[in-house]
């Protein structure tokens, strides 16, 4: 457990080095031009097959995309997104009974604003990204970060997903007829043949819908301020990251796309993994980097590049001539201790030059995770979902956890008053057992009642003022830590603000009328008050 | 202008608490830290009124601290529980013989009666012939195996209830992501559980009571308190995939001091998905100790040793745990494959 190559003694062995002249080891013909893994020597043509069938692969084996529906492509200009794109592509220009058969459209959200890029940068990468996007005919969609500011409140709540989840082959056919037939009812001069063989009509609509309605400075000084009121690097890179979803989000849902493909590869997601464990998003793991998404409930996010590494994509990149985008981001050029991501994916990238299995082993243990607290995406109540990640929270207080560790901590370290001095044994909990102690109540106590962290004096006594809306009590554990590397809670976005009002309000109301309530609406609300501080 | 410990507002503050970057004086943190472990021992229900509890404790940092927590809770909140101390000497020259001493030392000023065993005693090897066997590669896993073996042992024979381990939390979430870096699904599950009562019949439960404590906080609590303790890398530990996950953890907590507390946090609400094969806890067929396979690993690194073949129990051999118990001979290409590989 404590040594290196432990497990990898028997295959160092045997280690085979590659010849310059090996052939291919697929169709033992033609001169093998790269090594995928140890051993795989692939030539040129099988290589190509061999991505392209892990696309459709990846896409056959999930099941989750139906014919006729709209796609959104999140494409930043990245090497990995940029190949999804150019797979997609692939795909849709096949013959017929192979053909992949959605509507796909494209979305860039540029972020220069906050990375701080000038105009003229900012313009130049767009302009660039245009000239790729227009080639592929595909409608698409330039979003700036600025938009976030004047988005609505409603990209907060969960949506309800129109079809079921398909589980099982044939349940995928029954969800693929009831997906028709709602488009049908909903559109019925639409069918899935026209929305597929007039791709051209539809990219018509690009200079209007895709162009970029133009930013005023303004805005681009509101952003800055936002992004300057975050203290620490990491935080600002989460709440971008947050941010972009909820851009991405808002346009699928106002321009009908019902699917998310994003272009993480196997080697971001194993960085993304080992990252949100230690930011502490340990409960949305599997949601965060599985195959599908389902969070958002009408949209879902899918992951179609995640069965490639980096290198495979940065070859079939290079030698397919699939054009990329660079776009400086919040964390090029900083040290590597400058972000919690950053550090991660620093320390994931040495690691694999040492041990080739690392990302592949990571994200196999991706698979195998699940969600504690099932997210049932379509009736859980949006209360019980973190107000900015929409993930299902994860602060419930239990009996002894990591998290109450932590309360339990800043409570001892700031109380005022009885000291080491003060007689033991009456201050907390008497011996064992029983287990609730009497100092607990202050834990588990009421939902508004701010107690022990702000109070000045003893437990349950300061209720917090009206005016402030305490955005703790509706962010999930991860989301906390963001917000409280911020310097002001209020110089967030007016939509989440408002919201974040919006289920005070709610959950207030709900408290007023508990009594009238029956059992069902009782476990949540217990669920509620006990995720607020 | 001195800062004033912001819990009594009275003294100066001597130290910041690494865990919630207050400023506390000494006192207070005291105070602070054994409150805390108070409140973890009593939340999670680790001991009952009148236990008979083994600290496992090796001369180092953790276990000390423990060993005197233990103490003092235990007479100020009237635990009522019958403390001793258990600890394992691997027979490594130049390194658990000094540490053993330290334990000695903490047995008189604590006035706790000590329990060693001993791997010579138990198994017949010392770790300094294993390693003499084994190289000083893959010697961690023979010293792994063996340790939890012998605890269990040990308080077996002196009859506990329970062990309580040193493990702090810096330990525990760098056993996290360790298990996400080799792909450990089971261990992952069970990595942040405090204690493993749950896990059946048959062995004696352990726990960890300073598993919210951060390291850095035990050296604190430790230097102010003036205790003794030995601090000495093991001399056969190269450690470095463990190293790997440890200096990140260390970064990590550099770049944003709750991530310890974070990474539990991520750890403690993971679930596996259904249907991914666990394996099953039955009991081992030489030895009757619990075991995932036929036989338990320390009886195949035992059988390994003793057949001059140490590379046995290194790596998966399933297949060969038949033959082993029904006593057949190896084939020499087996044979071949098991002998330490020479450098």
């Amino acid at each position: 457990m404590c040594q290196v190559d432990e497990e990898y003694n028997g295959q160092l062995e045997h280690r085979v080095t590659p010849r310059v002249s090996k052939k291919c080891v697929k169709c033992k013909e033609n001169t093998a031009v790269l090594i995928i893994r140890a051993g795989d020597a692939f030539c040129r043509g099988c290589f190509k097959e061999y991505f392209i069938h892990k696309f459709r692969a990846m896409l056959g084996k999930n099941r989750v995309i139906f014919p006729g529906e709209k796609v959104l492509l999140a494409v930043s200009g990245g090497p990995a997104s940029s190949s999804m794109l150019s797979q997609v592509q692939e795909g849709l220009s096949r013959d017929a009974p192979k053909k992949l058969r959605f509507v796909p459209g494209i979305i860039y959200i540029d972020e220069g604003g906050a990375s701080g890029q000038s105009m003229e940068e900012r313009e130049r990468a767009v302009a660039q990204l245009e000239s790729v996007f227009r080639a592929t005919n595909y409608h698409y969609h330039i979003v700036h970060l600025e938009q976030v500011l004047s988005l609505p409140s409603s990209v907060l709540e969960a949506g309800s997903s129109a079809t079921e989840k398909p589980q099982t082959g044939s349940s995928y056919k029954a969800a693929v007829d009831q997906f028709i037939q709602t488009r049908k009812n909903q559109h019925p001069d639409l069918s899935v043949e026209n929305a597929q063989s007039h791709p051209s009509s539809l990219s018509m609509q690009e200079v209007e819908n895709g162009g970029t309605s133009p930013i005023t400075p303004e805005q681009t000084q509101a952003l800055q301020r936002l992004f300057a009121s975050v203290r620490t690097l990491t935080a600002k890179e989460d709440l971008l990251h947050t941010l972009r979803q909820h851009l991405i989000l808002h346009t699928a849902r106002t321009q009908g796309y019902t699917k998310v493909m994003m272009g993480d590869s196997c080697s971001r997601l194993a960085i993304k993994l080992l990252s949100n464990i230690s930011l502490g998003r340990g409960a949305s793991l599997a949601t965060d980097t599985g195959f599908s998404d389902p969070r958002y409930g009408d949209v879902v996010i899918v992951r179609p590049m995640r069965d490639y590494s980096s290198k495979e994509i940065a070859y079939y990149n290079r030698m397919f001539d699939i054009p990329s985008v660079f776009i400086p981001g919040l964390d090029t050029k900083a040290q590597d201790k400058a972000s919690i991501q950053h550090l991660t994916e620093s320390f994931v990238t040495k690691l694999q030059t040492d041990f080739p299995s690392t990302v592949s082993t990571i994200y196999r243990t991706s698979e195998k995770l699940n969600t504690a607290c099932p997210p049932q995406n379509t009736h859980t109540q949006p209360s019980a979902k973190c107000l900015l990640c929409v993930c299902a929270l994860d602060t419930k207080l239990e009996e002894f956890s990591a998290y109450q560790a932590t309360l339990i901590s800043e409570q001892l370290s700031q109380r005022r008053g009885p000291g080491p001095g003060f007689t033991p044994g009456t201050a907390a909990a008497p011996g064992l057992p029983p287990a609730s102690s009497a100092s607990q109540c202050c834990y588990s106590g009421g939902g508004q009642h701010q107690s022990c962290m702000t109070g000045e004096g003893g437990c349950c006594s300061s209720a917090k003022e009206p005016e402030t809306v305490d955005l703790k009590s509706l962010l999930c554990y991860s989301c906390r830590l963001t917000i409280k590397d911020m310097t002001a809670e209020d110089a967030l976005p007016q939509y989440i603000l408002s919201e974040a009002e919006r289920r005070k309000r709610r959950s207030q109301m709900r408290e007023e009328i508990s009594e009238f309530l029956l059992d069902e609406e009782e476990d949540e609300a217990i669920l509620r008050v006990n995720g607020s501080l | 202008m001195p800062v004033l410990c912001s819990s009594c507002a009275e003294k100066r503050a001597v130290l910041k608490r690494p865990k919630t970057a207050h400023s506390l004086c000494k006192e207070c943190f005291f105070w602070a830290f054994e409150e805390e472990v108070h409140q973890t021992i009593v939340s999670a229900q680790l001991f009952k009124h009148g236990e008979t509890v083994g600290i496992g404790a090796s001369g180092g940092k953790d276990s000390t601290v423990l060993a005197h927590v233990m103490k003092v809770l235990n007479e100020r909140y009237n635990y009522g529980l019958k403390l001793l101390l258990l600890s394992v000497d691997e027979g490594i020259t130049g390194y658990r013989d000094d540490s053993l001493e330290t334990v000695k030392r903490n047995q008189q000023q604590y006035e706790l009666p000590l329990k060693i065993v001993s791997y010579e005693e138990l198994y017949g090897w010392t770790m300094d012939a294993i390693v003499k066997q084994v190289g000083l590669k893959n010697n961690c896993t023979f010293c792994g195996v063996f340790r939890r073996q012998a605890l269990d042992r040990g308080a077996m024979m002196l009859k506990v209830d329970k062990i309580c381990t040193g493990h702090n939390a810096d330990d525990v979430a760098e056993t996290v992501l360790m298990n996400v870096l080799r792909g450990d699904i089971a261990r992952l599950r069970r990595c942040t559980a405090i204690s493993t009562a749950s896990e059946g019949e048959g062995v004696v439960p352990r726990c960890k009571p300073l598993k919210y404590a951060y390291e850095k906080e035990i050296v604190l609590y430790a230097y102010f308190k003036k205790l003794d303790y030995f601090s000495t890398e093991c001399i056969y530990s190269p450690n470095a995939y463990r190293g790997h996950a440890r200096t990140f953890l260390k970064d990590l907590e550099a770049v944003r001091p709750s991530a310890i507390m974070d990474v539990i946090h991520s750890g403690e609400n993971l679930s596996v998905r259904e249907g991914v094969k666990m394996p099953v806890q039955g009991t081992c067929g030489r030895c009757g100790y619990i075991s995932s396979q036929a036989l338990c690993k320390s009886c195949v690194l035992l059988e390994g040793l003793n057949r001059g073949l140490p590379r046995l129990g290194i790596g998966k051999h399933h297949r060969l745990h038949e033959k082993i118990l029904s006593q057949q001979p190896l084939t020499q290409k087996e044979e071949r494959k098991l002998k330490a590989v020479d450098f």
